[in-house]
């Protein structure tokens, strides 16, 4: 399983893509591609949005549903979803409902 | 220390307005990141994992209060009220908005200062000796000749776009606090016979994926042949450096290749041929730069040593701060503070707005207005009469910065790692904090010694550890970390690099497997006064592999 994710042009934000096509700042609500279908429709939606300047770093991440919740199978990319590790206050592991990285 | 003149205040602010429009057109979409990326790093702006992340420079690691106190407001007003010390004594912000940058680069010339070459292939902040100008062991203060070196080499047009980035360290004494062999270039400052000043000059030194001690081809270069000299050594390399291979592209690989004999003959040719041009420096030119550096007057303080010697007794956290973190100064009335940015549990090299604040306050007002950023991650106020230490100390106490670790094993070197870094393979700043509490004991701390421990998140070795006397290397196996172990490396006069010492250890190994080398070190050591290095030099690594792996380390 994979998700498409990206870091805003304008403030760095990590992001991820929504089903919605638009950018989420959580990993909560980024859009699952089950199937190569999927991942080609993110991957367009990757390079448009590139185009179109609202992020930049734009990839596509592995994942597994672990009790319903996305996690990304590497450690950098659950940091990125939660915040550094050292400052729990930091990121967006200061907002309610998402889980710190390790 | 230095000051702008009108020249550098027009190029700096120019420089700001023309980021600030790269910045406006990459927002507008005028320009791609492709085109935009190039320009941003050569303003130290990078992109990591959580925000776009700024490094500004700070030139041999000088700072005066008011540039201290910009730091802060910019970790106020623009970042989340910390900064980041590095080993480049450079300073990172690890939150900023792109569409802050420019006006934070903008606060930042009005105290002179810049981020200009704090990336790119390009030569980067000059480092010196945090000591320089004050410590009792120096020949001369290095930092006039990083400063000529600093002006020569921005936007020097023909050094600008180098097969690689370009690192220079200049020390003024015997003990080389400046790691300057491994560095591209290290300059060591020293008198000859005649008792002019010049330079010993190391080629070719670095860690990274190749870690290379930096190899000796000139022993004593006349000061005024500084930059024709240097010129040289970078025409060499700009020429003939690796443009194939990224990772063979530093002068470390040339010099490597090329041998060391060849590649001074190849110098001393192009030097002979720039030797008396217009890069010879003229006498009046470097003493008109050394006059920015001269000393502060310091007025005779001698009720210092009375009175130290009575404080001294009366507290014994004192008086474990003065034996760590106090270091002779020339003057003998006067002292170098380090203020360890290294508290037990904390994040090495991080300082908050309030506490920069404060160490502004305090050298401005009991250290002749001076702090510096040693490679060590810690702040250094260079200048300080024994007579005022106490006061200093209980005022470094007050904001929970006293900390009586320099040089100990929990004054740990640690890149910033998986936590915030792009190119990281693991997390460093964990691995610091926990060793550190499991270390942290003052009276454990001191039995053990002087002990530098060195700890990377990647192979390019930001965290020094190929020289750390104990150092962690962070990399990423199966989706996990896995932390290797290298012993003896040492980045001073006697520089050498670590021996990985066997397989590696998990985020939850580490700390027993660091606490079990030294261990091993406080059972076979001569004496106490035989240093972790001293006695890792004599016994080898044997005695450690057997420790940690058992005796099947010994058959293998």
């Amino acid at each position: 399983m994979k998700i498409l994710t990206a870091n805003r042009l304008i403030d760095g934000e990590a992001v991820w893509l929504a089903s919605d096509h638009s950018w989420a700042e959580t990993i909560h609500a980024a859009e699952i591609a089950r199937d190569d279908a999927t991942i080609e429709k993110l991957e367009r939606a990757g390079r448009a949005a590139l185009c179109k300047n609202e992020v930049v770093d734009v990839n596509l991440i592995e994942i597994e549903i672990v009790d319903g919740e996305i996690r990304p199978l590497r450690l950098r990319e659950r940091i990125r979803a939660a915040g550094p590790t050292t400052h729990p206050l930091f990121g967006k592991q200061a907002r309610p409902g998402i889980s710190i990285a390790a | 220390m230095y000051r702008y003149d009108e020249f550098d205040h027009a190029f700096v602010k120019a420089r700001v307005a023309e980021l600030a429009d790269q910045v406006d057109r990459r927002l507008a979409g005028e320009i791609t990141e492709d085109q935009f990326k190039p320009l941003r790093l050569m303003n130290g702006v990078y992109l990591q994992l959580h925000a776009y992340m700024l490094r500004v420079a700070i030139p041999y690691g000088t700072l005066s209060s008011r540039q201290l106190r910009m730091l802060a407001h910019v970790a106020r007003t623009y970042d989340k009220g910390y900064g980041h010390f590095t080993t480049r004594q450079n300073i990172q912000f690890n939150w900023p908005a792109l569409s802050d940058i420019p006006a934070i680069l903008d606060e930042l010339a009005s105290v002179e200062m810049h981020a200009i070459q704090t990336s790119g292939n390009c030569i980067r902040n000059v480092t010196a000796d945090h000591f320089a100008g004050a410590a009792a062991d120096e020949v001369a203060d290095p930092r006039p000749y990083a400063e000529i070196l600093r002006q020569w080499s921005s936007v020097h047009p023909e050094f600008s776009f180098l097969p690689r980035k370009f690192k220079i360290a200049v020390t003024g004494a015997e003990r080389d606090r400046a790691a300057i062999q491994v560095h591209d270039i290290g300059l060591h400052l020293k008198k000859n016979e005649a008792g002019e000043l010049g330079f010993a000059v190391y080629v070719g030194g670095g860690q990274g994926r190749t870690p290379m001690v930096a190899k000796k081809i000139r022993d004593f270069l006349p000061e005024a042949d500084l930059l024709s000299y240097t010129t040289a050594i970078m025409r060499v390399y700009n020429l003939n450096g690796r443009r194939d291979n990224k990772y063979k592209a530093r002068i470390k690989i040339l010099v490597h290749e090329t041998g060391t004999e060849e590649l001074t003959r190849q110098v001393e040719a192009e030097f002979a041929v720039l030797k008396e041009g217009e890069l010879k420096l003229p006498d009046a030119d470097i003493r008109a730069i050394q006059a920015y550096f001269a000393p502060p007057q310091l007025p005779e303080r001698a009720e210092g040593w009375g009175k130290l010697a009575a404080e001294k007794k009366s507290e014994p956290a004192f008086a474990a701060w003065l034996r760590r973190n106090v270091n002779d100064h020339w003057h003998p009335d006067y002292a170098s503070v380090t203020i360890s940015l290294k508290g037990i549990g904390e994040i090495p090299g991080d300082a908050t707005d309030d506490q920069m604040d404060a160490i502004a306050d305090l050298a401005e007002e009991l250290a002749f207005d001076e702090i510096r950023v040693s490679h060590e991650q810690n702040l250094i106020l260079p200048h300080v009469a024994r007579a005022d230490l106490r006061a200093v100390y209980d005022r470094l106490v007050a904001i929970g910065l006293a900390t009586a670790n320099a040089g100990l094993v929990t004054d740990i070197i640690a890149c910033p790692g998986l936590d915030y870094c792009a190119l990281a393979n693991a997390r460093s700043i964990p691995v610091a904090q926990e060793i550190s509490r499991r270390l942290g004991d003052q009276a454990l701390q001191e039995e053990i010694g002087d002990l530098k421990l060195k700890i990377s998140g990647c192979i390019n070795a930001c965290g020094h550890h190929h020289v750390g006397h104990i150092g962690i290397l962070g990399v990423e196996k199966k989706g996990a970390e896995l932390y290797q172990i290298t012993l003896g490396g040492s980045g001073d006069e006697n520089t050498s690099i670590g021996e990985i010492v066997g397989r590696g250890f998990g985020p939850d190994e580490i700390t027993d497997a660091v606490e079990t080398v030294v261990k091993t070190y406080l059972s076979l050591r001569e004496d106490p006064s035989e240093t972790f290095l001293a006695a890792y030099r004599r016994v080898g690594p044997a005695p450690f592999k057997e420790a940690l792996y058992g005796a099947q380390a010994k058959a293998a």
